[in-house]
């Protein structure tokens, strides 16, 4: 029998291409152990707009791309519907916009089987009404929206009722090699501090843009193009469908609507690799996507902002292009074996949240073949954990035969058809959001939650307009009942609000800030931290 | 410039603090669990209602509309209107029978009328109550209030209207559904103050129910219906120069704020010429304008209740010192509290034990007054106070007219 650090599969990342490769190995009957030095959709996975792309966005410029991303449009519709929400997408001209693209575009989407429809200015005036109201031209595709912590976690928690092993707060300080072979790897755990051994036969580079220095420690090259990009959060639903400007992708021109808020952004500029651990959004990029998001929905110049944050994309080194726009989409899996001479070591990259699954599937792939297991892949067609009852509407109804009350409608629009195996609890922890203590206790029991910051991003715990003011107290009660330390909960509860603070500084004003002075004296006068 | 002004947007909600003193201060949530409170049906509903209609809660029915919520948020959110905005939109469940019957205010006034003897009395047969506990589901314990045979605007054609041609300054007089169906009383002893002040009574061309009712019972249709012909009349005086006056506090916030936020009405053109009797006579008198003479022999011991609605306004205040005129009234202000009745919602038996144990408080203090009199400028109020106390509750504007020495003051005015 195989020893407890034996796995036939190590996977370094926690990210969506981590965990969908853990669930799919997994599926596949390999043994799998899957590394995070933080937690899940921490780094560009939960740092992007949720956008389920249709694929327009690339049609014009990368047909590879755009073809992938209709595909797996369409697979996640059915695998993920928890974490799905169907709401096509606009790509809008506007008066200052050559309307001659929007034939080109069409025609483009098209060839890559993306259903797109020229609609009236009018009647997309009357289906989204925070349009900008000056479009002269509008077509709507298949575009949606994609909670990228839902599906990380669907994902990771798949592969542990798979059998994976699941290690967070874990990290890879050495790639354990002999000779020209990976043997495993060697981990120093940040909660206990404990360094441990583990070895396989393979092991996948999944760390996204720091997938570049795990790669270094292999002592192989993977020239990342690390591409910052800033985006705002808004504090309720402005649009309910997508809105894209319809031109050469450029800054600030897709406007997202997610579970309560939605999202602008991006902005792209080269970072160096050193600063990927800390962005920091500057008050120009604020400016920036002020001022374009509000051509796409004037309303957006009046509403509240919740948050300014900033991600890295894993974007894999081709030309001279100094902000990354023109580097492709496209999915990069290398067999360092064939490319460096590197034995037992993947690197699976570029790519983006929206391929995350067929990047899984093609690092799987090269981990059967090299393993020798012939096993097809079945995520394409397998339910994710949440999403065996269909859709929301769908879900509540078949959970509850007496209508639902709201909470348990926000669990259920957050879990799925999880939401049956989830206690009634005894109240609200998040107001906001409506984040029962039952959904909470259920993530700390599940879901690998070791701090406040991964509680949100399994519930949405701390993500609504009070950002943290009344639940962070309530829900790190709860945390420290189940892991027993009252000062470990209270430092977690310090670091979970300085990073609120964090998000909210660079759009501090109006009602953010009173709301930010309001928590100040809650947490700094009230309750004397 | 206040921070709302310049940060402001069309979703008032987003200027919720979380500092949750809406839900401290709501009458319901003690008493009902299953009403969420004010901000999370408000404000925190409101987000997730953007995001998914499904997330509409049936629960918010439970919202009196007291507008306590509004009162004390100091971010200046709508909390209520929210509210009732989102019942109007997103609610499936339709107004049932008992519902309708309950709002028709005017439809069952003009029909009850004629045989006001007889509806009365069958109305309050104990046979009658338990048929309408079981059918229609109106609680047994509560009494219609009784229809008058003779309306108010029949009286007042018949025997006022002549008279007021007498008087060079005139006011309309919005009298409500209460006073022409109802309570004529109460109409009566505002003509015959406003004349004692040398002021001319006028009806207003058409008035119907000013809607309240049927906004509380999901009709909103048909209170934007009511609101758009009585905002038509009232109009058509105050482009005239006159100012309306009403003797109904909720007639005049309805008409006055429910109608642009909630009935998307626009009043701006004559909002600020509807008033309260109380408030138009106080600011004569104050200003020097109208003098009061009170009949020496009038002594009372008056309790006032401030409304719910009143309280939104911010005109108690006008009720009250226009009371303390009296020589010979001994005042106390009740504590501010919710009576519970809420127009129509206490009449349902599925909201009685919250309506009872709602007022209960308020009970308690007049019991422990012990006034002679309630004073209150709420109709609803007054049904809901005198079934549950045993006081008697009467309006400020006929506690002046049984107070003021009329020919006195006639007089004083003419001058």
């Amino acid at each position: 029998m195989a020893k407890s650090n034996e796995f036939d599969v190590i996977i370094i990342g926690g990210g969506i291409t981590g965990a969908g490769t853990a669930r799919d190995c997994a599926m596949r009957g390999l043994k799998v152990l899957l590394i995070e030095r933080h937690d899940i959709a921490t780094g560009a996975s939960g740092r992007n707009h949720g956008l389920l792309h249709s694929g327009a966005r690339y049609a014009v410029t990368d047909q590879e791309s755009a073809t992938e991303c209709i595909e797996e449009n369409m697979i996640l519709r059915r695998i993920a519907s928890h974490c799905v929400d169907e709401t096509d997408g606009f790509f809008i001209t506007l008066p200052e916009d050559d309307l001659d693209y929007q034939a080109k575009f069409v025609e483009s989407c098209r060839s890559a089987g993306i259903r797109a429809d020229i609609i009236d200015p009018e009647e997309a005036r009357r289906l989204e009404p925070s349009v900008n109201p000056d479009i002269i031209g509008a077509v709507r595709v298949p575009d949606g929206s994609v909670d990228p912590f839902r599906l990380c976690a669907a994902n990771m928690l798949d592969a542990k009722l798979h059998g994976a092993k699941v290690l967070v707060h874990t990290e890879v300080t050495e790639i354990l090699k002999e000779g020209d072979r990976v043997l495993g790897v060697r981990t120093l755990d940040h909660v206990t501090g404990e360094k441990s051994e583990w070895y396989a036969p393979v092991t996948i580079n999944a760390g996204g843009i720091w997938g570049h220095g795990i790669a270094e420690m292999a002592g192989v090259q993977v020239g990342m193009f690390p591409a910052k990009g800033a985006l705002l959060i808004f504090a309720h639903r402005v649009n309910n469908i997508v809105i894209n400007r319809c031109r050469k992708p450029a800054n600030a021109d897709i406007l997202v609507p997610g579970d309560t808020v939605c999202i602008i952004g991006t902005t792209s500029t080269r970072v160096p690799y050193e600063e990927c651990d800390n962005m920091k959004v500057t008050p120009e990029e604020v400016d920036l996507l002020l001022t374009e998001g509000a051509k796409l929905a004037p309303a957006l110049a009046t509403t509240r902002i919740l948050r300014a944050y900033a991600g890295v994309r894993p974007l894999v080194s081709a030309d001279n292009d100094p902000t990354g726009r023109n580097i492709s989409r496209g999915i990069v899996c290398l067999d360092h074996e064939e490319r460096d001479g590197l034995k037992g070591f993947i690197t699976i990259t570029g790519g983006k949240l929206m391929t995350y699954r067929l990047m899984a599937e093609k690092a799987t792939d090269v981990a059967c073949r090299k393993l020798g297991v012939d096993r097809h892949c079945a995520t394409a067609l397998t339910p994710l954990p949440g999403s065996e009852l269909g859709g929301f509407e769908e879900t509540i109804k078949k959970i509850w035969t007496m209508p639902a009350t709201t909470y348990q409608k926000a669990t259920a629009f957050r879990t799925g058809s999880s939401a049956k195996d989830i206690e009634k609890g005894v109240g609200l922890v998040c107001e906001c959001e409506e984040v029962s203590s039952g959904e909470v206790d259920y993530a700390i029991r599940n879901l690998e939650v070791h701090s406040l910051t991964d509680l949100r991003r399994r519930t949405r715990v701390g993500m609504g307009t009070c950002q943290g003011e009344l639940c962070a107290c309530r829900a790190a009660g709860m945390l420290a009942a189940s892991h027993g330390c009252a000062e470990r909960a209270r430092k977690d509860m310090r670091e979970f609000m300085n990073e609120r603070w964090k998000g909210s500084r660079p759009i501090a004003w109006g009602d953010t800030l009173r709301e930010c002075e309001f928590t100040n004296w809650i947490y700094n006068h009230v309750l004397g931290l | 410039m206040t921070l709302q002004e310049i940060t402001g947007s069309a979703h008032n909600f987003e200027e919720c603090m979380k500092c949750t003193v809406c839900t401290a201060y709501c009458p319901v949530v003690p008493v009902n669990p299953r009403y969420p409170g004010p901000k999370q049906a408000g404000p925190d509903g409101e987000r997730l209602r953007l995001k998914n209609p499904e997330f509409f809660d049936e629960a918010l029915k439970y919202c009196l509309n007291c507008k306590r919520c509004e009162v004390v948020c100091p971010s200046g959110v709508n909390v209520a209107d929210i509210i009732q905005e989102a019942r109007i939109r997103y609610s499936q469940s339709k107004p049932k029978l008992r519902d309708k019957i309950l709002a028709s205010t005017d439809t069952m006034g003009s029909l009850a009328r004629p045989f006001a003897p007889v509806v009365n009395g069958v109305l309050s047969l104990g046979v009658t109550k338990a048929m309408m506990d079981g059918v229609l589901a109106v609680d047994k314990h509560r009494t219609f209030p009784k229809y008058s045979s003779e309306s108010f605007e029949g009286w007042f054609k018949r025997k006022a209207k002549a008279a007021q041609d007498a008087f060079k300054e005139k006011v309309a007089y919005f009298h409500g559904c209460y006073v022409n169906y109802n309570y004529p009383q109460l109409g009566k002893d505002f003509v015959k103050v406003m004349n004692a002040l040398g002021i001319g009574v006028e009806l207003l061309d058409k008035e119907k129910c000013c809607g309240v009712a049927m906004i509380s019972n999901g009709m909103s249709k048909a209170a934007a219906k009511n609101a758009a012909i009585n905002s038509g009349a009232i109009s058509k005086v105050v482009e005239k120069g006159l100012r309306v006056l009403t003797t109904s506090s909720t007639c005049t916030f309805t008409m006055r704020d429910e109608y642009p936020e909630l009935l998307h009405i626009d009043n701006a053109a004559w909002k600020n010429s509807l008033l309260l009797a109380t408030r138009f006579i106080y600011e004569a008198v104050d200003s020097g304008r109208k003098k009061l003479i009170f009949k020496d022999s009038y002594k009372a011991r008056i309790a006032y209740h401030t409304p719910c609605h009143l309280e939104k306004l911010g005109w108690g205040v006008f009720s009250t010192r226009l009371l303390k005129m009296i020589p010979g009234v001994e005042f106390t202000l009740l504590d501010s509290a919710c009576c519970g009745i809420a127009g129509t919602y206490g009449f349902k038996k599925e909201n009685y034990e919250a309506s009872q144990a709602i007022g209960k408080a308020l009970f308690e203090d007049i019991a422990s007054v012990a006034p002679d009199v309630v004073a209150c400028d709420c109709e609803t109020c007054k049904w809901q106070i005198e079934m549950s106390t045993g006081y008697k509750v009467m309006n400020p504007v006929s506690i002046l007219a049984e107070a003021l020495d009329t020919e006195l003051t006639a007089e004083a005015n003419r001058s």
